[in-house]
């Protein structure tokens, strides 16, 4: 065990655990923060996506000494003033389904639109397809998407 | 108990957003009609402040139940839906089978919602006339309120819920007949905002105060146990309380958190007994299946003779792998065993199976086994089965603390249910004009439900006539089955044997229209043209309603117009669940692959509740579809199933997810199944197009193998 500071959402966490512990169970077991999913394990399905120090990040394989001293976000932070545009179009959109990939959809395109506020659909395609939805909601996703690019989006 | 207290009594856990509260336990109603609440039937209270609670009895594991379940009601109540409140029902008496499954909880629960919500409201409104005294039938009621229709009086029901309670229940209240005002309307889904911030609670994010994490070692030998174990190293990873033989079959290991949990069942060292099978593999399987077809076949629906006809003969197999429900949220339970009762919370499909089997593993009965559903993510069928649950009630009770069991996507592809593999053969008789004079389908397969220990009918496996009808008008038919065994545990996924049964049959009507050189939506719609009804298992198809799909989805995707150089397209139909679907996939070649770029999906669903909801439901069984069409495959080899994770076993992502068109055919039948139907056609009409463009016939999925 060993004692990690983590900046979480904006705040301050120290937490005890096992160096090798993924992120990802920090930040739902020691920290109760269970939108971010565990879906693979094994950064493959991105359910577990966060950002850390602005990079989207496959929390199960980062390692919690990795993120120590980062600044982390999740999706319970992402909306620093109520509802990011992203989660407001994915509303609009009604785009889950079962929702459990969400989070780290919503995580991705945040991502995205950081970096590229007005992306081609090619642009959100290629960026898009780190992440699986058993539900099959792409098409809504892809709208949802392009609805908060052309509100302005990325802010 | 008055309202407030029973509030109170169903816990805090997931104030989800605006309109969705979940309670996670359901008292008997018996306590909650007591004084002001109005609660006439087990789906539905109306307390005096307005609030209306509609009671959800079946899982939402994304198919929309908490919003259009509650639209049924709703719709009779006369209720204004700014003012509904969802409970989830856990398992319970009074709601009948809580199976969710079968496409079944729209078609299966409309009639009781629309009665549960038609009693509230005739009460309400014999309510209101007690209170004007006036004549029930000069009042009438909207937006929660009852009207006196000559004079200005009106009541909410806020203020009508205490008297309305006092009154006799109405058995048969009249049900309305079309001029729905919520019903047919694309209403947002009421779980949506709680999805997008991340407070939905699914079976994975629920705790309870002093919960301990659990994993299992499971034998991944189908049919293999624990031969013995050595704790040691397992022991000394931090956190760890317990590791223990908790089956046959399964070690658990018993932590503080779910990593230190995962982490020490990976420093167990054990030594399997591998069992009956150790070298049992997917290609001895299939071996297996073509030498059963020597065997006698049960027939299970026959229309005239098909050995007495003569003719031109066509003849073709097409086969199909294990497949894996793969749903996005692994599987997972929270047990409490306190002693004489235990509370289970689990995403799960079948919440009373859960309560039967947990009771039944502890010693208890059903009565003292409390079952709490929470959000599934994801279910296609992998969770119908209860097994998370008895293991964590197991744990439980060797712990005597609450407990949460935590499977890892490993642990989900290789220790699950799976759908079955088949085989088909198919042969057909044409007249010379190419119309089929005869056509038999012969399926040889492992049984799902004679596995489980369900009887079979006469030798076949009853649900392969439901969800494989042939309703050709054909003079001479044979669907028949061969019931093979197989030790590979099998489950009901998405659209369950239809997806067999659909890809081959409707392959094979395309290769009939190939050989006879007509188009293919034209022979289909030919051998549909007389209105018929055909009654095939327990089910009774219209060739009209058929033809009404196919022509929708024929005339959305433009079949009469020639495509762009390089696209090709393929169209199947196929009806299960009591629903008919119809798809025109479009495609590309790109390196000898096809490369889908437009589906086009009808479905005569009956009375479309929310096409909202119904476009999810299309556009996600078209995807679902896909992968199953493309890649999805389960291989065993030396007895175990060789795929893990989503590197060996790829759901399609973007990159691969065409645009998919969704459309439904306006209707005022009774509504019917709509997560399942879409799925069957895809795969064949995708196998036609890739025909269509290159002249070669796929009769194995999945296609990229």
């Amino acid at each position: 065990m060993a004692t990690f500071t983590l900046h979480v959402n904006g705040n301050q966490k120290t937490v005890d655990v096992s160096p090798d512990t993924p992120l990802l169970w920090v930040l739902r077991d020691t920290l109760q923060l269970t939108g971010t999913k565990f879906g693979c394990g094994a950064g493959l399905c991105g359910a577990c996506g966060v950002h850390v120090d602005g990079a989207l990040t496959r929390s199960c394989t980062m390692q919690v000494s990795q993120a120590a001293g980062k600044n982390i976000k999740t999706i319970e932070g992402l909306g620093a003033n109520g509802l990011h545009p992203l989660q407001q179009a994915w509303i609009a959109e009604d785009v889950p389904q079962c929702g459990y990939c969400q989070s780290g959809q919503i995580m991705a395109a945040a991502s995205l639109l950081a970096k590229t506020p007005h992306p081609s659909d090619d642009e959100i395609t290629e960026y898009m397809s780190g992440n699986i939805c058993r539900c099959g909601t792409y098409d809504r996703i892809r709208r949802a998407i392009r609805r908060a690019s052309n509100a302005g989006g990325a802010k | 108990m008055s309202s407030l207290s029973r509030r109170a009594f169903l816990g805090t856990s997931a104030a989800a957003g605006a309109g969705v509260a979940i309670g996670f336990y359901l008292p008997s109603r018996a306590h909650a009609e007591a004084e002001v609440a109005f609660s006439p039937n087990a789906y539905l209270t109306i307390t005096p402040d307005g609030k209306i609670t509609i009671v959800v009895a079946r899982s939402e594991m994304g198919q929309g139940v908490w919003t259009s379940l509650p639209m049924i009601l709703a719709e009779e109540l006369e209720a204004d839906w700014k003012q509904i409140t969802i409970e989830q029902a856990g398992a319970s008496t009074l709601f009948g089978d809580q199976g969710t499954g079968g496409s079944a909880s729209v078609r299966t629960t409309w009639d009781p919602m629309r009665k549960a919500g038609a009693q509230a409201r005739e009460m309400l409104i014999s309510a209101a006339a007690q209170e004007w005294s006036v004549a029930p039938a000069s009042c009438k009621a909207a937006s929660s309120f009852v009207m006196h229709s000559t004079s200005s009086r009106k009541l909410s029901y806020g203020a009508l819920a205490t008297k309305a309670g006092k009154l006799p229940v109405p058995d048969n209240p009249p049900l309305k007949h079309g001029a729905y005002k919520i019903v047919g309307r694309p209403i947002p889904r009421l779980d949506t905002p709680s999805k997008v911030n991340g407070s939905a609670i699914y079976g994975m994010d629920f705790r309870v105060p002093g919960m301990q994490y659990a994993a299992l070692a499971r034998c991944e030998s189908i049919g293999g146990k624990v031969a013995g174990f050595d704790a040691t190293a397992a022991q000394q990873v931090p956190g760890v309380s317990l590791v223990g033989k908790i089956s046959d079959s399964a070690v658990a290991v018993v932590a503080d958190s779910t990593w230190n949990a995962i982490k020490a069942r990976r420093a167990l060292k054990i030594t399997w007994d591998e069992g009956p099978n150790k070298n049992l593999s997917s290609t001895a399987i299939l071996d297996s299946l073509q030498n059963a077809d020597d065997r006698k076949a049960v027939k299970f629906f026959t229309v005239g003779d098909v050995s007495k006809v003569s003719g031109r003969k066509i003849e073709a197999s097409y086969q199909l792998p294990f497949m894996a429900h793969a749903p996005m949220e692994p599987g997972n339970t929270t047990a409490h065993f306190r002693g004489t009762e235990c509370e289970i919370w689990s995403p799960t499909q079948v919440p009373q199976d859960c309560r039967d089997n947990v009771a039944q593993v502890l010693g208890l009965k059903p009565e003292k086994v409390k079952v709490n559903i929470t959000l599934l993510g994801g279910g296609f069928g992998r969770r119908l089965e209860y097994d998370y649950a008895v293991e964590a009630a197991l744990v439980s009770k060797a712990i005597h603390a609450p407990v949460k069991v935590v499977w890892t996507r490993e642990d989900d592809m290789r220790c699950s249910t799976y759908r079955p593999l088949s085989l088909h053969k198919l042969s057909a008789t044409l007249d010379e004009d190419g119309w089929p004079l005869a056509i038999t389908h012969r399926i040889i397969t492992p049984s799902i439900n004679g596995q489980k220990g369900s009887q079979l009918t006469n030798g076949a496996d009853p649900d392969l006539a439901d969800q494989g009808p042939l309703i050709y008008l054909v003079p001479n038919l044979s669907l028949e089955s061969i019931i093979t065994e197989t030790p590979v545990p099998l489950g009901w996924m998405r659209s369950v044997y239809a997806l067999q049964t659909g890809f081959a049959s409707e392959s094979f009507l395309d290769e009939l229209a190939a050989a006879a050189r007509k188009d293919p939506l034209e022979y289909r719609l030919h051998l549909l043209a007389k209105d018929e009804e055909v009654k095939c298992g327990g089910s009774t198809w219209s060739t009209a309603r058929m033809r009404g799909v196919l022509q929708l989805a024929a005339e959305k995707a433009g079949w009469s117009k020639p495509l762009p150089a390089g696209r090709y397209r393929g169209i199947a139909c196929f009806g299960s669940f009591n629903s008919y679907a119809a798809e025109v996939v479009e495609i590309s070649m790109e390196k000898g692959e096809p490369r889908v770029q437009r589906v086009v999906s009808a479905l005569d669903c009956g009375t479309v509740v929310n096409p909202n909801i119904l476009e999810q439901q299309i556009q996600g069984g078209v995807i679902y579809a896909l992968t199953n069409a493309l890649r999805a495959q389960i291989t065993i080899d030396k007895g175990r199933v060789v795929q893990g994770n989503f590197d060996d076993y790829q759901p399609i992502r973007m990159n691969e997810a065409p645009v998919v068109e969704a459309y439904f055919v306006p209707s005022t039948e009774p509504p019917t199944g709509a997560g399942e139907p879409p799925v069957p056609p895809l795969a064949p009409a995708l196998c036609n197009a890739i025909y269509s463009a290159s002249k070669k016939r796929i009769r194995a999925l999945p296609i990229l193998s």
